[in-house]
């Protein structure tokens, strides 16, 4: 396991409410997992204790039992959690820094001190891995959205993390950047067998990409499962995409869909499967 | 129905001859609902900022109400054309949720207690009232965007203009967003929106203007639109998921309709189904 969480409470100094309760959570390698959950929920608190951030740098009481890659964010100084959680925000602007790409994604690992050699060898590879070589020379801001996001992605995978966490990775992309940034995550995921946590209100863009779906409210996580039982238990909570609201139709109807993922198409092919091997047990209740 | 704004042939740059704009004509009618989407980079942030003179074109002219904006001050056009930026902290910056929205009516000289009255009615409306006397700042992010449109509404413009109003909002504050812009309709109001989120604009809007590389490529009913892949590959949108749905099993040959309505689908699918048995 790369994440494991155990009875973990926290509360922000000052405050006597619990932010999060009772977090029992447990991630592993080539997991790809989507956090959901209204604003307030946790989920970013949650995101903050990963990465150390809580409680080396917000302060406030950390309860329970917390091994991330093997440390404990409460002994560990924030930059060394950071050689294992990477980070990427919501707004690529925040993190970026620098007047070239290439500056920029060398940046942590000059600041993790780690040798020029080394620096320049793994600059290389994930510009090239990110398709950014060309861009190398430019500075950040003339850049998309979508080419800022990926410098951002690029620049946390440079320090070769095992964790990696995304907070609404695609809110400010347009619908192909963002399957675009998320196809690449998933490729990473599983190629480099990291533990990734999505957060991200766009699920009719999202929801393919996972297997597992946490459900956070009020700072307990209720649900942890499939991506489907998610959204039939949770969707007041977190919506329905079109694609669930059918799905849920069918099932009363007595169709069982057994869909590679939840894109529209992997969902309209299992379709087609039943209807091509001539199911005849229709809605027989 | 009478036209509130139009855009004749304009252009813009931010830096010279990098052309941002490209000769962009658009006419706004009274009581739309428009989205405005294309890809990062397309313009279309740049275009709205003319809807209330922040903007003034390089060549070409915009008409609020057969006005040119660069004969309107931002207070004379603001008070047709109230824009709601994408982060509500561009434009948050007094001390108390009040005075936020009190700020513009103050401006634009109305007396106190008109001023008392419209604030109560806009953050009332926004469900903001009890956070009165609080700073901007101790809100929630869906709560400083529900502020800033709340500032916007309070001086009742007749247009209504909104960045990216539902980026970053869960689905509860969306819902709520989704709520007062429909209401706003009914009031009278003309609004436009620019987002990426297509499932929204389905439901809701009446026409997008499509926007590619500073040129408007097309511009017509939502379904319209959707339902033309070149088109949508070139904005780079993604066409609804009940377009995919249908589109995927049509090229599979189960010719289907768009499966908006779920009720008439699904009973569709069954019709095939049985028939198949």
């Amino acid at each position: 396991m790369l994440v494991e969480l155990e009875g973990v409470y926290y509360r922000y100094p000052d405050s006597s409410d619990w932010v999060l309760k009772n977090i029992n959570f447990k991630a592993g390698e080539g997991e790809f997992i989507l956090i959901l959950g209204p604003s307030g929920c946790g989920k970013s608190t949650l995101a903050r204790v990963l990465n150390g951030l809580i409680p080396n740098f917000y302060g406030g009481l950390l309860d329970g039992k917390i091994n991330i890659v093997g440390n404990d964010p409460r002994k560990v100084p924030t930059y060394e959690m950071s050689r294992h959680v990477g980070f990427v925000f919501q707004n690529p602007e925040n993190q970026l820094f620098f007047t070239n790409v290439e500056r920029e994604v060398a940046f942590g690992l000059e600041n993790l001190g780690y040798p020029p050699d080394e620096i320049r060898r793994r600059v290389l590879k994930v510009l090239e891995e990110y398709d950014l070589m060309e861009l190398r020379e430019k500075s950040p801001f003339e850049l998309s959205g979508g080419q800022q996001q990926k410098v951002a992605l690029a620049s946390v995978m440079a320090l070769e993390p095992r964790v990696l966490i995304l907070d609404e990775p695609t809110a400010n992309l347009d619908p192909l950047s963002a399957l675009k940034v998320l196809g690449l995550v998933k490729k990473k995921t599983l190629e480099s067998k990291l533990a990734t946590l999505v957060i991200e209100h766009r699920l009719e863009i999202v929801l393919p990409f996972a297997e597992r779906v946490v459900v956070m409210a009020e700072g307990e996580i209720v649900y942890d499962g499939d991506p489907l039982g998610a959204l039939e238990r949770y969707g007041y909570l977190t919506g329905k995409p079109f694609i669930i609201r059918l799905i849920e139709r069918l099932e009363k109807e007595g169709i069982q869909l057994k869909a590679k993922s939840l894109s529209p198409e992997d969902v309209a092919a299992s379709l087609l499967d039943i209807l091509e091997r001539g199911v005849t047990r229709v809605g027989g209740n | 129905m009478s036209e509130v704004i139009r855009v004749e042939d304009l252009y813009f740059e931010y830096t010279e001859g990098v052309q941002v704009l490209k000769g962009i004509n658009l006419s706004i009618r009274a009581g739309e609902f428009i989205a405005i989407m294309g890809e990062n980079g397309a313009g279309k942030t740049t275009l709205i900022k003319h809807f209330n003179g922040v903007l003034k074109p390089i060549r070409g002219r915009v008409l609020l109400k057969g006005k040119d904006t660069r004969h309107l001050s931002v207070a004379e056009a603001s008070k047709i054309v109230g824009l709601v930026f994408q982060n509500p902290d561009h434009q948050l910056f007094n001390e108390t949720v009040y005075d936020e929205v009190a700020f513009a009516l103050r401006n634009f000289g109305y007396p106190e207690d008109i001023i008392e009255r419209r604030v109560e009615w806009a953050l009332k409306l926004m469900e903001l009232y009890k956070y009165k006397d609080r700073s901007p700042y101790t809100l929630s992010v869906g709560e400083r965007k529900r502020l800033a449109i709340a500032a916007v509404l309070a001086y009742d413009p007749e247009v209504l203009v909104l960045d990216e109003p539902t980026a970053g909002q869960d689905y509860v504050q969306k819902e709520k967003i989704s709520e007062t812009l429909n209401l706003l309709r009914t009031l009278g109001k003309t609004i436009v929106i620019v987002t990426h989120d297509v499932e929204f604009v389905v439901e809701h809007v009446n026409r997008i203007v499509l926007m590619s590389s500073g040129r408007i490529i097309a511009s017509g009913p939502p379904l319209e639109l959707f339902r033309n892949p070149a088109l949508l590959r070139e904005a780079r949108l993604l066409p609804p998921q009940a377009v995919r749905f249908s589109r995927f099993l049509t090229s599979r040959g189960v010719p289907i309709k768009d499966c908006f309505n779920i009720d008439a689908c699904v009973q569709e699918l069954l019709g095939g189904l049985r028939g198949g048995s």
